[in-house]
């Protein structure tokens, strides 16, 4: 396939997978916020914090409010990664390789186009709950991942944009149990209290690994959810499960398991095998903030390197 | 609930597809007559408001090249189709595949033996002169001849009821996926009708565009792929629309590269040669190395591929030519030229501003012509006489006077109307007709055609830039 229509699906589906995070981060947090007693707007900080745009966060925001941080993630136009502008970026996207999708996922992101669209005109901001925006977006998002599995042929389009989605579903991850993770232990006076609980199971849910933590480990344990979030090979959301697959995409690009036959399917394959021959007290004892820092910086090398491998033209050129 | 009352509708001057002359119906719209009448504005509107949502969520929206805003726009659909029936379009079918071979001859002939030009059946400067003649191209014959592969010229009915060919588009005719989506939707929007009315399928028209563009290299699994400016391009929804239906690789000029005059596209395989380029892509645009060198849409080398045979490139580069307004008032002669033969599908009478009497002509009766520019297209270079100002046809004749080479001029065509939805009721608007013919081994005409409409009324622009939308066309089989 075209090289730029391989590179126009794999950050299609980054995009999406991005603007459903976002939407289920939010979901999460705002939950949240209704069952903390005090300091509330100490929580919404950290919810940029996630996402890497806190520099630009605070050249646009003066204060760090529930409001302010919402409209900044969901609609603000100048925030590369709203969800407004990851839908219209995708649906741009999925415009320009129209020919590669099916009618059924191209109506769907259109669909979803139109109701971001509506919902900022709506200025859908000023409401108070936004929960059904969320939803909205959330069981969009899901509903297009249903269909794209359901009618797309496992070609190297469906395995390129595979590749995007579990890049950014193993980047987010990271990210959310990074921030969250300290956050808690940092507030040891109230360890084991139900505003603890609370709390820890927040994190779980903004990954949506809530019940499935609770059907393999029972009690909600520190050690355990970093565990699960980083090294379980089940989890769909977990860093190694995503890594897992996306391994098995590139194989399938590359048309090779033995070793690697490109730099983007080296790196993968050495991060991947990081994470295979590790225990989460490893992980611990050297530091998780330091560990899923790491971890974040090798997707980066591992994104560019795809691109390189797949998509650049510099080397047809000559 | 009120059912559509249509007492009030007004057929004078002009010439009704629906009512003659008497407010009786025409017997193609009979049947459809009936059901509308069943139904109340209210449901008439109803139904265009899905039509219109069915648009926006199959993603057909363009942009208009005057409008900053990047805001997308729906051609508007009107419900209300517009109904051929058999015997008028066996007629016009005729006329266009006789059109069609003449022109086809007629570009091989000037860019080989040039025999029109020595025949002085056309002035020589005239075609010279043309901004669309690529002297590049002299001595180049194209695979099978075949030079206009596909085709789309503007037709329009008069007040005498006579159909006239209005212009020929050779270049990139646009506006065939809007044939195909239109029927889609209508199929959804009146689906009793379709069973009763035994109207053609058009929905084949992909199919023959694909076997005809295969036709053209002896390759057994010949690579296609469909070019386009980019998701910019105001078009840009019926090129990858036609890349989708066909199954063929949508490219932009900077997927290909030219190696040793073979053109290849860049894939994450590495490089795959390409066999037919259905370019929708302007001729100045292709290739920087031999047109418009600041153009980055189009593929350094590829017209050395072509010129080489190589690839094939569709429609051929030099059909503008034809398109050149001027060129259109010798059509007849053309026709006559080559294959003997009478034109069977009129031409609008054409006032040529180059010559002599037409131009004193053109100048002293400004406000009873349609003035155009030779070589504009989409609406834009027009002078609409009787609704200009005295100023606006001053400034005409000051143009006309500066470049008569660049003018044309027409009688004003009281163009037939079509009943086309309103708010409250339903009234009569102006439309064209643009049927689109296929040209590989035999020149195929696809039963359906745009109709584009004049949406405000008494308006005479149908073009989708300026406030035209679109019908779906029914031609009868009976």
């Amino acid at each position: 396939m075209l090289g730029r229509v391989a590179n126009t699906i794999y950050w299609m589906n980054r995009y999406l997978e991005r603007a459903e995070n976002y939407a289920r981060f939010m979901d999460v947090n705002f939950n949240l916020f209704l069952e903390l007693p005090t300091n509330k707007a100490q929580q919404w900080k950290p919810l940029v914090a996630i996402t890497g745009d806190w520099p630009l966060y605070e050249e646009l925001h003066e204060d760090v409010e529930k409001d302010e941080v919402i409209y900044f993630m969901a609609f603000e136009a100048q925030n590369p990664n709203s969800i407004y502008n990851c839908i219209v970026n995708a649906r741009e996207n999925a415009r320009a390789i129209r020919p590669d999708i099916t009618k059924e996922v191209w109506e769907q992101i259109n669909s979803l186009y139109y109701l971001v669209k509506a919902d900022c005109a709506k200025k859908r901001h000023d409401d108070k709950d936004l929960r059904q925006f969320f939803n909205n977006i959330k069981n969009g998002c899901q509903l297009l991942y249903g269909m794209y599995d359901a009618t797309i042929s496992r070609n190297d389009g469906w395995n390129f944009g595979k590749l995007g989605q579990l890049v950014e579903r193993a980047d987010k991850t990271s990210r959310v149990l990074d921030v969250k993770y300290h956050l808690l232990l940092g507030s040891v006076k109230q360890v084991g209290s139900s505003l603890d609980l609370i709390q820890w199971a927040a994190l779980l849910k903004s990954v949506s690994a809530y019940d499935m933590y609770r059907k393999k480990y029972g009690k909600l344990k520190s050690a355990n959810i970093a565990e699960f979030l980083i090294l379980d090979t089940e989890f769909p959301r977990s860093i190694l499960n995503c890594l897992l697959r996306a391994e098995q995409c590139i194989i399938r690009l590359s048309g090779s398991s033995f070793g690697y036959s490109n730099s983007a399917q080296k790196k993968l394959g050495a991060l991947k095998s990081q994470l295979e021959y590790t225990d989460i007290n490893d992980i611990i004892e050297k530091g998780l903030h330091e560990y899923l820092d790491n971890i974040q910086l090798k997707l980066n090398d591992i994104s560019t390197a795809i691109y390189d491998s797949f998509f650049s033209v510099e080397q047809h050129i000559n | 609930m009120p059912k559509l009352n249509l007492s009030a509708y007004d057929t004078k001057g002009f010439y009704d597809e629906m009512f003659d002359e008497n407010n009786n119906v025409r017997p193609n719209y009979k049947l459809f007559l009936d059901r509308l009448q069943k139904m109340s504005v209210k449901k008439l509107n109803a139904l265009q408001h899905s039509t219109d949502r069915a648009q926006l969520s199959l993603g057909m929206t363009f942009n208009v090249y005057n409008d900053n805003q990047g805001v997308e726009r729906i051609l508007h659909l009107d419900i209300i189709p517009r109904i051929i029936k058999n015997k008028e379009w066996q007629n016009l079918e005729k006329g266009l595949q006789q059109r069609i071979k003449a022109l086809n001859l007629f570009i091989q002939d000037i860019y080989n033996d040039q025999k029109v030009l020595k025949d002085k059946i056309i002035p020589k400067e005239m075609i010279f002169s043309s901004v669309s003649y690529l002297k590049e191209l002299e001595g180049f014959k194209p695979p099978k001849d075949v030079w206009c592969h596909i085709t789309g010229s503007d037709l329009i009915r008069g007040g005498d009821g006579q159909y006239y060919v209005l212009e020929d588009n050779l270049r990139c005719p646009s506006g065939v996926s809007y044939m195909l989506e239109n029927r889609e939707i209508l199929k959804r929007t009146f689906p009793e009708l379709f069973e009763k009315l035994d109207v053609k399928p058009v929905y084949n028209y992909t199919h023959i565009l694909r076997d005809t563009l295969e036709s053209l290299t002896d390759k057994d699994q010949p690579t296609v792929v469909v070019l386009t400016p980019g998701t910019y391009n105001s078009a840009y929804f019926e090129h990858s629309y036609l890349a989708q239906q066909m199954g063929a690789e949508l490219v932009e000029g900077r997927d290909l590269i030219v190696k040793d005059d073979i053109v290849y596209m860049i894939t994450t395989n590495g490089l795959h040669r390409v066999d037919v380029i259905y370019r929708r892509v302007d001729d100045d645009f292709i290739d920087p190395e031999v047109f418009n060198k600041n153009s980055l849409l189009g593929t350094p080398g590829l017209f050395r591929a072509y010129l080489k045979g190589n690839v094939v490139l569709v429609n051929a580069p030099g059909t503008g030519v034809v398109d050149d307004k001027a060129v259109y008032a010798y059509i007849p002669r053309i026709i006559k030229y080559y294959l003997g033969e009478d034109m069977i599908l009129p031409n609008v009478k054409t006032y040529i501003c180059d010559e002599e009497p037409d131009c004193k002509y053109v100048i002293e009766n400004i406000h009873n012509l349609v003035v155009k520019q030779t070589d504009a297209s989409g609406g834009y270079g027009m002078l609409i006489g009787p609704k200009s100002t005295k100023k606006e046809q001053e400034e005409f004749i000051a143009k006309i006077k500066a470049n008569p080479r660049n003018y044309i001029a027409q009688p004003m065509i009281n163009l037939s109307r079509v009943p086309t939805l309103t708010d409250d009721t339903i009234e009569g608007r102006h439309v064209d007709l643009r049927p689109y013919a296929l040209f590989g081994d035999d020149i195929k005409i696809i039963p359906g055609a745009l109709t584009r409409v004049a949406l405000e009324k008494g308006s005479i622009v149908v073009n989708s830039s300026q406030g035209g939308g679109s019908k779906d066309t029914w031609v009868l089989n009976s």
